[in-house]
């Protein structure tokens, strides 16, 4: 039988994997995948922890993280498709309106 | 080596491997592929840890609706050329990779130097709870009131999300 570790390393060499990803790309769907990736491994260390602990709070947990990375997807898409009918890029370096 | 075991290294090889692939591709179609295969390794691993209804969902919401969205939009953005998406990361950038790798091997480090697991095995009721019924009974007696407020969050990211992607704002 394995140990949980194996999980947790797994699921933070995922996370890792994402944070680089945010960090180095500018396409902002790339960097939205990056977000869904850490989304994914966070899960995956919840679920490992509810199988191991024999609680099924951790699995219900998942429910509503996916429900939430549902509601993120709908809205993160529609700005990426606002800003790119403004400013015909989803390039980040490009977008800084924000900025003084 | 156990089935399980050789199982599990199967999918964390996949999901590691496409996850890499996904980051470092320049093409996003390309990216958004491996992600999707990334997703069902995942779910793969969900099995080995026998949540059933997790692993479905995870295929369902994740490998078919959410990235079915992500092509979507990707694909409605380059109609025209697509070279404007492809982008030029600068060498230095490539100093996170290195300091990603850092960070892996001090967690692996930590997680061999705490000893013993900090659970020792699976639960015996690990089966049972991974189950539609099991899950069904939680969310729909201890966890009604969040259940009730994620479809009040749903449909206000519905609403968002059209507000968002009309063509002019009211």
């Amino acid at each position: 039988m394995l140990s949980i570790n194996y999980y947790l390393i797994l699921s933070a060499v995922l996370f890792t994997i994402g944070v680089v990803g945010v960090l180095t790309r500018r396409n902002a769907i790339l960097i939205f995948m990056c977000i869904e990736l850490m989304l994914n491994s966070v899960n995956l260390t919840l679920v490992a922890f509810s199988a191991y602990l024999g609680n099924v709070e951790g699995q219900v947990l998942v429910f509503f993280v996916m429900a939430v990375a549902a509601a993120e997807a709908a809205v993160g898409l529609a700005i990426v498709l606002a800003l790119f009918r403004n400013h015909v890029t989803v390039n980040l370096d490009e977008i800084n309106i924000l900025k003084w | 080596m156990s089935g399980t075991l050789v199982l599990f290294t199967f999918l964390a090889i996949v999901a590691v491997a496409s996850a890499l692939l996904m980051v470092t591709r320049l093409n996003p179609i390309t990216s958004a592929m491996y992600l999707i295969l990334n997703f069902i390794s995942l779910a793969g691993l969900y099995l080995t840890l026998k949540a059933q209804f997790i692993a479905v969902i995870q295929i369902m919401v994740y490998a078919g609706a959410i990235m079915v969205l992500v092509l979507f939009v990707i694909m409605l953005l380059n109609l025209e050329d697509e070279d404007a998406l492809y982008e030029h990361i600068p060498w230095t950038k490539y100093i996170m990779f290195v300091l990603g790798a850092a960070f892996i091997v001090e967690m692996i480090i930590i997680t061999g130097l705490a000893g013993a697991p900090v659970v020792p095995a699976m639960s015996p009721e690990a089966a049972t709870i991974g189950t539609v019924e099991y899950i069904g009974k939680a969310l729909y007696s201890s966890y009604l009131l969040p259940f009730e407020m994620t479809s009040i969050l749903l449909l206000s990211a519905m609403i968002g999300a059209i507000v968002l992607a009309k063509k002019r704002f009211p």
